[in-house]
């Protein structure tokens, strides 16, 4: 009692313990800065002691307050010292501490390794274990290649709790330690039939994660997970099969005709949600080739999305639309459940439908689809979700050539309808489609000039409020269309005058240089026409239009606008000139802009050959002795000026070193971001999605600007007459074929929408510019280089070579305490030979336990599969162990089983008879689930 | 996964553990990141997130969130589950867990999480191992603190 007070007061005077500093901290809320300052110097006094108890005290408040953002990194060395220390209750805040705060450059860890490895060795079990769980955290590639021995060695530890979690670090271990992978492989293979099932699902875990990154690998191990899978009713370890197969089925079929069975078995049968969504999985990415499993899948899939949990809902969605680039009929049959989902509450859930949206469109019904999103659109809220959808819409129409447009006048309509939409950064994707449309369909031309011109005598509205987002890009398309195919302008003469409004300065500086050449094209067009109909006085009267207005241009602070300005302002000039002399100038005029412009194909530029002769590497000019480094300020200034718009200039430089991959990389990169942006591009593929929702986390807020009367510009051509039109054509079809299908629609037969018999008004020419001679396969070779998994893309069935070992430590440590058991084995000796003293230990460990039977049991199955003993047997020249060598086979027998290991593989692919009779085995074990998704729900509150 | 963070409803951080190492401000700025975002969004709201090239999977027991980012592949579902049966142990451990306990008893939260995951993977998915392996460990810290609180005094 007497002590007991003592301690107690003792406590109190030494000081505050954790409780006190968190009790501290939330009473002193107004001046918490100044609190802790006075706590950490508090803790700085308390590292100084010599008591160990103290001292892990002020690093358990340290840690607390890392937690709360605090920089501890100043007092690693102290950790180090806590962790050092005999007692566990220290150790285990020590280790604790450091995987929390310590990482790859904390310096002091190389002070580290000796005490690990003497923490791993130690008796008590839950200092190792400490120890291995502070090392996952903060194990680098020096302690990895040092400790990697060591923990091989606990992976035979008679404990299973030591051995589950040695297996387990292996995994970071060889993430950190390549080359560890080889040697210790065999064992880690070993524990997959562990008598205990904690080390065996850790090992499966591991392997399933190797396995994920380097499936080529692995295959030789599927028979022995078959059988696991087959045998194991734990869901956390089959979850963990079933995803490994689904890494290994796409290298070989067969196995997925293996799979078939079991995994529909465990569709039907489990009731765990999470075991079920990851059969799924595998199914999709193993064997999608299979209908009967597939539809299977989305029968199940179907009942997710269906239910009411939101969580099924959305993963329900996102395998739907894995499934939806194999299978598109068989989702599409679910239409009106995803179209359902757009009106979740629930934004990632909209997303995730509209993901599906694009494989839910026919000719028939795109126009509907397309409203429907566009009513959402005047709903949403979020910015984000609307560009979504604004990006949806765009991608449905647009899909493989406009296949399932059958209107262009409504497509037409339906992008200067989205033009209305505030706030969108996606005014370039517009721009683009009406770009391309204008120009790949001809019947759609006059008009989409006539939608054009309307625009462009209504861009104040554009340019107005819309500087910032970026929806006057439209204006660009607009003013291009104009001026391109001016022969189809009712008015050319008031196209010109919108054009040269003075609003239009301030819009960006590409979209006036665009501006200030199409005012020529117009020009030379009006002029022209003009000219035909000897009318003196409108050309004069439009040179001195020009003349009065083209000056705005020219006070431009963009150099480009400027430049095409001062060149059209000469130019016009000069026909003025001529026109008061009475000559004949429209037809000159109006040649500068003849012929018609195809788009270019995306990848045109990389695919123009290489002329014979012609070495790209070689210098043109022998480069300066200085570094180049003075190109860099002169492309600079074209990069500001241009900065979004007009990127190209840079490439015109003449003396270009040599590229590294890596500004090889980034100009491609930069490439495709020019091309993504500019709209004389042709896309193969609209993908803008990524890189949007990166701005988007990126975007200041944008005031929302609220407008209660909708933006309606008279004369603009509404996409919802297009569709009332569609469904009236529809509904005389309809009619028409009613006579000869109504008995089949009695028997209750879905009725097969096909799209052959909606009329298509408008073809879609689909020439591109390509350069001569280059071949038009889409083939792409962007192949990510830097993969740190690829270290670990190793043959693992390759017998190992002689210099394939883990480095063991050369020199004597000594320890404290002498009296350990396993003391012996951590000595000098070199790895082998401690391996099999251990191995020997063990042994008798077993037999003194009277588990004779298990361990030789263990040893046969070592002898069989000639794994474990390929560490032994490299080591023949030793003499001490040649007792445990014996009877284990020989390195030329070796390669034949392993040559019989293949042929076992093969066989087993090919037999499906057993497939058969172990599959039954499935239906009566997987009734046992212990692990529900189901629960995890009902106990919230806890 | 890469890692877990526990935090109240007012954002502030009750528990970190990092299967990836990090430097701190790497850290704490993925942590606010996810705070706000996963604060964000309403109680109706699916448990899933993309996030950068992770999956982030959360979910809220009474007033702590618990959090987690997984890789691509991984599934979200048993992630769900092993937060619950985190949940579940502490709940055990504990008994009729709260904030409050986590806060004051935090190291033995992260003692409790590193005897169910290690170096983010599911370590053990018997909850009963890790209570006894939890409750072994806290015996052996009992035999000896008393003895070894006296002995580093000099009054043993």
């Amino acid at each position: 009692m007497a002590l007991k007070k003592v301690k107690g007061t003792l406590e109190r005077v030494l000081d505050k313990n954790l409780q006190d500093l968190v009790r501290g901290i939330r009473n002193h809320k107004e001046n918490e800065g100044k609190y802790i300052a006075e706590c950490i110097d508090e803790i700085k006094q308390e590292l100084r002691q010599e008591n160990q108890a103290v001292k892990a005290n002020a690093v358990n408040k340290l840690l607390y307050l890392q937690m709360l953002g605090y920089d501890i990194s100043w007092a690693a060395f102290h950790i180090i010292e806590v962790m050092s220390s005999t007692k566990f209750t220290f150790k285990r805040i020590g280790y604790l501490a450091a995987a929390q705060s310590f990482h790859d450059s904390t310096d002091v860890l190389m002070l580290t390794t000796n005490m690990i490895r003497k923490d791993l060795s130690s008796q008590n079990m839950y200092d190792a274990g400490v120890a291995l769980t502070g090392l996952a955290c903060f194990v680098t590639a020096d302690l990895a290649r040092d400790l990697a021995n060591d923990i091989m060695t606990l992976m035979t530890s008679t404990r299973p709790y030591l051995r589950k979690k040695a297996v387990l670090i292996m995994y970071k271990v060889f993430l950190q330690f390549p080359e560890a992978l080889r040697p210790a492989f065999p064992r880690l293979k070993e524990k997959l039939e562990d008598p205990d099932t904690g080390v065996q699902s850790a090992a499966v875990n591991v392997i399933c994660e190797l396995a994920r990154k380097n499936p080529q690998n692995y295959l030789s191990l599927a028979p022995l997970f078959f059988k696991l899978m087959t045998s194991s009713s734990n869901n956390w370890v089959l979850i963990k099969i079933i995803k490994l197969f689904s890494a290994l089925t796409p290298l070989e079929p067969r196995l997925g005709k293996k799979l078939i069975e079991p995994l529909t078995n465990l569709i039907h049968s489990t009731s765990a949600m999470s075991l079920l969504y990851e059969c799924i999985n595998t199914v999709i990415a193993g064997i999608p080739n299979h209908t009967a499993s597939i539809q299977l899948c989305v029968q199940k899939l179907r009942i997710l999305i269906e239910d009411s949990d939101q969580n099924l809902k959305y993963l329900g969605l996102l395998a739907m639309s894995k499934i939806l680039a194999t299978h598109p009929k068989s989702v599409q049959s679910h239409k009106d459940l995803i179209l359902q989902c757009l009106d979740d509450k629930d934004e990632s859930i909209r997303l995730r439908a509209l993901d599906l949206i694009y494989g839910m469109v026919s000719k028939k019904n795109l126009m509907e689809i397309a409203k429907k999103l566009m009513v959402h659109m005047d709903k949403a809220e979020g910015t984000h979700y609307r560009d979504e959808l604004l990006a949806k819409i765009v991608e449905i129409s647009s899909q493989s050539n406009y296949q399932y447009i059958t209107n262009f006048e409504w497509y037409v309509s339906v992008l200067v309808e989205l033009t209305r939409m505030e706030g969108t950064r996606h005014g370039r994707m517009i721009a683009s489609q009406m770009l391309d449309v204008a120009i790949r369909v001809q019947a759609i031309r006059p008009f989409a000039v006539s939608q054009m011109a309307l625009l462009l005598e209504n861009s104040h509205i554009l340019a107005n409020n819309s500087q910032r987002n970026g929806i006057c890009e439209v204006l660009y398309a607009a003013a291009w269309i104009c001026g391109e195919f001016s022969q189809h302008l009712k008015n050319p003469r008031e196209a010109l005058e919108a054009m040269l409004k003075p609003k239009i300065t301030t819009l960006p500086g590409h979209i006036q240089s665009v501006f200030v050449q199409n005012i020529m094209k117009l020009f030379g067009s009006i002029l022209k026409s003009a000219e035909e109909n000897e009318d003196q006085e409108t050309m004069k009267e439009l040179c001195q239009l020009l003349t009065n207005k083209l000056p705005i241009f020219i006070q431009s602070a963009d150099l480009e606008v400027q430049e095409r300005a001062c060149c059209m302002l000469q130019l016009v000039k000069y026909v003025q000139k001529l026109i008061e002399k009475d000559a004949k100038v429209g037809d000159e005029v109006s040649s500068l802009f003849a012929g018609d412009l195809n788009p270019v194909a995306p990848k045109a530029q990389r695919k123009v050959p290489v002329p014979e002769g012609l070495d790209l590497d070689k210098w043109i000019n022998e480069p300066l002795s200085e570094s180049s480094s003075e190109d860099e300020p002169t492309t600079s200034i074209f990069a500001i000026n241009h900065d979004d718009s007009k990127s190209f200039y840079k490439e015109e430089k003449k003396n270009v070193p040599e590229l590294t991959e890596e500004e090889l990389e980034k100009r491609r990169e930069q490439r495709k971001m020019e091309q993504m942006h500019n709209p004389h591009y042709l896309r193969m593929e609209n993908k803008p999605k990524k890189s949007a929702a990166v701005e988007e986390a990126e975007e200041s807020p944008v005031m929302q600007i609220d407008l209660t009367v909708p933006l309606h510009v008279p004369g603009l051509a509404s996409s919802d007459k297009y569709l009332k039109l569609a469904s009236q054509d529809r509904e005389k079809s309809r009619k028409k074929t009613k006579h000869g299908k109504t008995k089949k629609k009695k028997k209750g037969q879905p009725v097969v929408e096909s799209d052959e018999d909606v009329p298509v008004q408008h073809t879609v020419s689909t020439l591109v510019d390509m350069p001569e001679g280059a071949n038009t396969s889409d083939k792409e070779d962007d192949r990510k280089t830097s993969d740190p998994f690829k270290r670990l893309d190793m043959d693992l069935d390759k017998p190992l070579r002689d210099d394939e070992v883990l480095p063991v430590r050369t020199h004597r440590i000594v320890l404290e305490s002498g009296d350990m058991v396993d003391v012996e084995g951590e000595e000098v000796k070199p790895k082998k030979k401690h391996k099999k003293v251990k191995d020997k230990e063990d042994k008798k460990k077993h037999r003194k336990d009277g588990k004779e039977k298990k361990s030789k049991k263990k040893q046969k199955s070592e002898e069989a599969s000639g794994s474990a003993s390929n560490l032994l047997m490299e080591d023949d020249g030793s003499p001490e162990h040649a007792p445990i060598a014996n009877g284990l086979p020989q390195s030329p027998e070796q390669g034949k089983t392993e040559q019989e290991k293949d042929n076992d593989l093969d066989f087993w692919m090919n037999n499906d008879s057993t497939s058969a009779a172990k599959s039954t085995e499935v239906e009566i074990k997987t009734p046992e689930v212990n692990v529900e998704y189901a629960n995890v729900s009902s106990e919230e509150d806890s | 996964m890469q890692f877990m963070l526990l935090f109240s409803r007012q954002g502030k951080l009750r528990l970190q553990k990092w299967y990836i190492a990090h430097p701190d401000k790497l850290k704490k700025k993925i942590t606010r990141e996810l705070v706000a975002l996963v604060l964000s969004r309403k109680p109706k709201m699916c448990s899933f997130l993309e996030w950068k090239d992770l999956k982030v999977v959360y979910k809220r027991y009474a007033s702590l969130y618990f959090c987690c980012a997984i890789e691509a592949e991984d599934n979200e579902l048993l992630t769900l589950e092993v937060i619950h049966r985190y949940v579940e142990l502490l709940d055990k451990y504990f008994g009729s867990v709260c904030e409050l306990d986590i806060i004051f008893n935090f190291e033995k939260a992260y003692f409790m999480l590193d005897e169910l995951l290690l170096g983010g993977e599911v370590q053990e998915t018997s909850k009963k191992n890790v209570l006894k392996a939890i409750a072994a460990q806290d015996l052996l810290q009992e035999e000896e603190t008393p003895q070894g609180f006296f002995e580093d005094h000099g009054l043993g």
